[in-house]
C-alpha cells in the first residue's frame, strides 16, 4: 500500500533505501546530509528488512565497505556531502574499474577545500566527468523534489546494476533539508543469497563446485588486456548514453528561450519561468535528471527552436560545458550562477534571462 | 621413473586444491608463498572453500587472489578490513580473511585496521611483516627496524626524522574488539607448524563471534634487504624478532 | 491559492516547528506544501527560519526571496525581512524585544503578545501555537479540523495528549492578535 508522507529530501533517500530492500548502508555523519544515517538508525531496518546499517570511521572506509559489499552482488549504498565525496573518489574509481553496481548519495555544499555547508551545485565536473582517477564515468541523477529523492534509490540502483557502474544521486543542500509530500511504497523483500548467487556470476558468493573462483579487481598489469577492460566499459558508456539520457521540459512547446537547470536550481528557473510568463516572456525549462549521460540530443534538437538559453547553476559555471557541447554554438548560450552556498533568487534568474539572452 | 611407487599409501605432499595452479609470482626465498599455503590447508581441512571470501592487498601480495582458489576481491590500498567488514556483515556466515603487509595494514590502512578490530568484526586477518615495502623495489616501511638501510633510507632509519618503527600488532592487542592476537613466524619448519595452528585458530574463532582474530606473521624480504634467502632468514631471528617477540600477545580467555 | 511564507525568529522558538505543523495541516488538506527551513550553526541558538509554501498547484522553488506573508519573531528577522513582503501582503509580529518597529505602508501589519500571553498562561511552549493561530485568522489557509490532524502528525505520539493544549493556545491567538496598520 502507497502511504503519503511529509519528510525531508535526505529522510526520503532512507526511507527508500529501507523499502526499496537495500542490502546495505556505509556511511560517516556530514552536514547537510547526516539526517540520512540518523533516520536509518532510528528505523532499525535489520529488525524490518535484513538491511545493515554501520557507522564507517571515514568516508573512505565507507565507500569500501560498498566495494566489499557491491562485489558480493549485493544492494549497498552510502551517501555524503562534497568534502567526503572528494575523499570517495579513489574508491569510486576502483568500483567502476571493478564493474560493480552501487549507489552513492551525494548532498552537495559549497566549496572548494572546508567551505560552507549551504546548497551548492560546484560538483557537476567531479560527478560527471569522472572525479577519481582513469577513464570511467557515474550514472547521475539529479532530483529536482523529495518525491524524486526517494524515487531515484531504486532508479539508481537499477541504472547500476544494468550497467555494473557506480551510479550517483547528486543532490544539495536545498533537495536534503527540503519538506515536501512523498508517496512511499511497501517494504519489498531483499534479494536472496540464491538469487543473487544465480543471476550474478561475477560476484563473490563462495565458490562453486566444479568452477573456479570468481575474482573481483581492477587490477590489469598487461596493458593489452587492461585496454580490452576499458573498451569493454566504454562500450557500456555509449549504451547507456543512447539508452538512459533523461530530462523533462516544461512550458517548452511555444518557448522562445530556455533555462537549461537541474536540481534545486530548476525549481528556482520554475518560478523564473512563471514571473517571466506573467510579463509576457515565453520561457521553458529544459531540466536534465540524468546528469551523464547528458541529454544532449534534446538540447541539440532545441537549438532550432528557441532564441536563446541560460543555463542557470549553483556553480561558477559547470554544466554551462555540456550545453555548450550540446548546442554546438547554433544558438546563444550563457550561463548564470551563484555559488558557495548562495542561491539565486527566481527574480535575478529572470533578470539575467532579460539581459543577457533576450537585450544581449 | 619408477611409476609403480605412485600409490595413494606413497604420498607424502599434496599440493591443496584450494591453491590454485598460478605460479607464484614471489621471490624465490619469500615467506609468501609458505603463508598462502597454510591459510588453503586451513581452508581445505576445515571444509570451508565454498563458503570464503578473501580480500587481497596492494602490495607484494596484490595478485593473492591468483592463488587461492576461493572467491577473492582485490581492494584499494590499505582498504582490505572496510572491504571485509561488509563482506561479513552481509554474509555473517561466510569465513572472511584478509591478507595485507606492513605498509598496507600499518602506513595507508591504519585507520581500517584498527576501526576493523576495535569494532571487533568477526573476520581473521593475516599481517605479513617483513619490514619493507616489496613490490614498489624496497622503501621504508612503518614497521622498519631502527638503522635498517631501504631505499628511502638508504642511511639507515634514523629514529630522530624518520619516526619509529610501529607495532601495531601490540596496539590491537589493546582493543576490546580484538579476540585473538598472536605473532608468528615461518622460517623454520616448526615454526610452520606453530603458525598454521594459529591461523586454524583465527579461522576457527569465527564462528565464535567473539571478535578479530589477528595474526601477524613476521617474514623476510631477501630482495628488499639484498640477502640470500638463508641469510634473510638468519638476519629476521637476530633483528626483527628483538622488537616483534614470537608468541601469543592476546588470547582468548576460555584458552588460557 | 498559493500562499508563500517566511517565519523567522530564534532558534528554540519553535520556527520550524511552527512551520512543520502548518506544513502538515496543508498534507491534510490535500494541498501542495514545501518546508524549507534554514540550516546549520542557526539550530544552537542563533537566527532561524523557514520558508512554508501551501499550494493548490505543483510548487517550483521552494527557496524564496519575496513572500505573501511574513510571521516575525526578534529584531534581526524583522530587519531583514520586512522588504521581503509582497506589496498588499501581510507582516505578524510579536512586539516583544522590538525597538524597531515596521514601517511598510503597502502591507498589512498585525501584532501579537504571544510572549507575554505563553508566560501568562505559564506554557512557554506555547507561544509558536498562539503565533499560529494570529496568523490563520488573517490568513485561513487551512480549516480547523486539518490543523488538528497536522498536530498530530507532527507531533510524537507520546506528545499526543498535549494537542487540546496546542488548539488552545491557537484559539487564544485568534483573540489576542491585533492590527497595526492596515491598508
Amino acid at each position: 500500500m502507497k502511504e503519503l508522507r511529509l519528510m525531508k529530501g535526505n529522510e526520503a533517500v532512507a526511507e527508500s533505501a529501507i523499502r526499496y530492500g537495500v542490502d546495505g548502508y556505509f556511511g560517516y555523519p556530514i552536514t547537510p546530509q547526516s539526517e540520512i544515517l540518523e533516520h536509518l538508525m532510528a528505523e532499525n531496518p535489520y529488525e524490518k528488512t535484513g538491511m545493515v546499517v554501520l557507522q564507517a570511521e571515514s568516508e573512505v572506509a565507507s565507500i569500501n565497505m560498498v566495494y566489499g559489499g557491491a562485489a558480493c552482488g549485493k544492494r549497498v549504498m552510502t551517501t555524503s556531502s562534497s568534502p567526503g565525496i572528494s575523499l570517495m573518489q579513489e574508491g569510486l574509481s576502483y568500483i567502476a574499474g571493478a564493474e560493480l553496481p552501487c549507489l552513492v548519495v551525494n548532498v552537495v555544499r559549497g566549496g572548494p577545500g572546508l567551505g560552507t555547508i549551504q546548497p551548492s551545485q560546484a560538483d557537476y565536473f567531479q560527478t560527471t566527468k569522472g572525479g577519481g582517477h582513469g577513464d570511467y564515468r557515474l550514472i547521475t541523477l539529479a532530483p529536482a523534489s523529495v518525491q524524486e529523492m526517494y524515487d531515484f534509490v531504486g532508479l539508481g540502483f537499477e541504472l547500476a546494476f544494468k550497467y555494473r557502474n557506480p551510479a550517483m544521486i547528486l543532490s544539495d543542500g536545498v533537495i536534503g533539508q527540503v519538506m515536501e509530500k512523498v508517496v512511499i511504497d511497501d517494504y519489498k523483500p531483499r534479494w536472496t543469497d540464491e538469487y543473487i548467487k544465480k543471476t550474478f556470476p561475477w560476484a563473490t558468493t563462495g565458490k562453486n563446485p566444479n568452477q573456479s573462483h570468481v575474482i573481483v579487481t581492477s587490477l590489469q598489469l598487461d596493458p593489452v588486456k587492461q585496454e580490452q577492460v576499458n573498451l569493454r566499459i566504454q562500450a557500456k558508456y555509449r549504451e547507456c548514453e543512447k539508452n538512459d539520457a533523461r530530462c523533462e521540459l516544461l512550458n517548452c512547446d511555444d518557448a522562445e528561450y530556455v533555462f537549461v537547470a537541474y536540481g534545486s536550481s530548476a525549481r528556482i528557473c520554475q518560478k523564473a519561468i512563471e514571473l517571466g510568463r506573467e510579463k509576457g516572456i515565453k520561457i521553458g525549462l529544459v531540466r536534465p535528471i540524468t546528469l551523464w549521460p547528458f541529454p544532449t540530443k534534446v538540447l541539440r534538437d532545441m537549438t532550432s527552436k528557441v532564441k536563446g538559453m541560460l543555463s542557470v547553476e549553483m556553480s561558477a559555471g559547470q554544466m554551462v560545458e555540456d550545453v555548450l557541447l550540446a548546442t554546438q554554438h547554433k544558438v546563444k548560450v550563457e550561463h548564470f550562477g551563484r555559488f558557495g552556498g548562495m542561491i539565486p533568487t527566481p527574480q535575478e534568474v529572470l533578470e539575467v534571462l532579460e539581459t543577457k539572452i533576450i537585450g544581449g | 621413473m619408477n611409476e609403480s611407487i605412485i600409490k595413494p599409501e606413497n604420498l607424502v605432499y599434496r599440493k591443496t586444491p584450494v591453491l590454485t595452479d598460478n605460479v607464484l609470482h614471489y621471490c624465490p626465498g619469500c615467506g609468501h608463498g609458505t603463508v598462502h599455503r597454510i591459510i588453503a590447508e586451513v581452508i581445505e581441512e576445515m571444509g570451508i572453500q565454498e563458503t570464503t571470501v578473501g580480500v587481497a592487498p596492494v602490495g607484494c601480495s596484490v595478485l593473492a587472489y591468483n592463488y587461492f582458489e576461493v572467491d577473492m576481491q582485490e581492494a584499494a590500498h590499505g582498504r582490505a578490513p572496510a572491504l571485509a567488514t561488509a563482506i561479513k556483515r552481509l554474509k555473517p556466515d561466510f569465513h572472511v580473511f584478509t591478507y595485507q603487509g606492513d605498509g598496507d595494514l600499518a602506513a595507508i590502512g591504519t585507520g581500517e585496521t584498527i576501526h576493523a578490530c576495535n569494532r571487533g568484526e568477526n573476520i581473521t586477518m593475516i599481517f605479513i611483516n617483513n619490514g619493507i615495502y616489496g613490490m614498489t623495489g624496497g622503501q621504508m616501511a612503518p614497521t622498519t627496524l631502527e638503522g635498517m638501510k631501504t631505499s628511502t633510507s638508504p642511511y639507515g632509519r634514523d629514529l630522530r626524522t624518520m619516526g619509529n618503527p610501529l607495532r601495531i600488532t601490540e596496539i590491537l592487542a589493546q582493543l576490546p574488539g580484538t579476540y585473538y592476537v598472536t605473532r608468528q613466524a615461518v622460517y623454520t619448519p616448526a615454526l610452520v607448524r606453530k603458525c598454521k595452528k594459529a591461523i586454524r585458530q583465527g579461522f576457527e574463532n569465527q564462528k565464535k563471534q567473539k571478535g578479530t582474530s589477528f595474526i601477524e606473521v613476521v617474514s623476510n624480504c631477501n630482495s628488499g634487504w639484498k640477502m640470500s634467502p638463508v641469510a634473510s632468514n638468519k638476519w629476521l631471528e637476530e633483528n626483527m624478532l628483538t622488537l616483534y617477540p614470537l608468541g601469543d600477545i592476546k588470547v582468548p580467555t576460555e584458552n588460557k | 491559492m498559493t500562499e508563500e511564507i517566511i517565519i523567522a525568529g530564534f532558534g528554540g522558538q519553535g520556527v520550524l516547528s511552527m512551520g512543520k505543523i502548518l506544513a502538515y495541516s496543508g498534507v491534510m488538506q490535500n494541498k501542495e506544501v514545501s518546508w524549507m527551513p534554514s540550516y546549520g550553526p542557526e539550530m544552537r541558538g542563533g537566527t532561524s527560519n523557514v520558508t512554508v509554501i501551501i499550494s493548490d498547484e505543483r510548487i517550483n522553488s521552494p527557496v524564496l526571496s519575496v513572500f505573501d506573508s511574513a510571521i516575525i519573531l526578534n529584531q534581526q528577522s524583522l530587519d531583514k525581512f520586512e522588504n521581503a513582503v509582497k506589496k498588499g501582503g501581510l507582516l505578524l509580529y510579536d512586539p516583544n524585544g522590538i525597538t524597531r518597529h515596521p514601517v511598510r505602508k503597502d502591507i498589512n501589519i498585525y501584532q501579537i503578545a504571544a510572549t507575554d500571553k505563553a508566560a501568562e498562561i505559564g506554557i512557554p511552549k506555547l507561544f509558536n501555537m498562539i503565533v499560529l493561530g494570529g496568523f490563520l485568522k488573517y490568513k485561513p489557509i487551512v480549516q480547523d479540523e486539518f490543523i488538528r490532524k497536522g498536530l498530530e502528525k507532527s507531533l510524537p505520539a507520546r506528545h499526543h495528549g498535549l494537542i487540546p493544549e496546542n488548539e488552545k493556545a491557537i484559539k487564544t491567538g485568534t483573540d489576542i492578535v491585533k492590527p497595526y496598520h492596515t491598508i
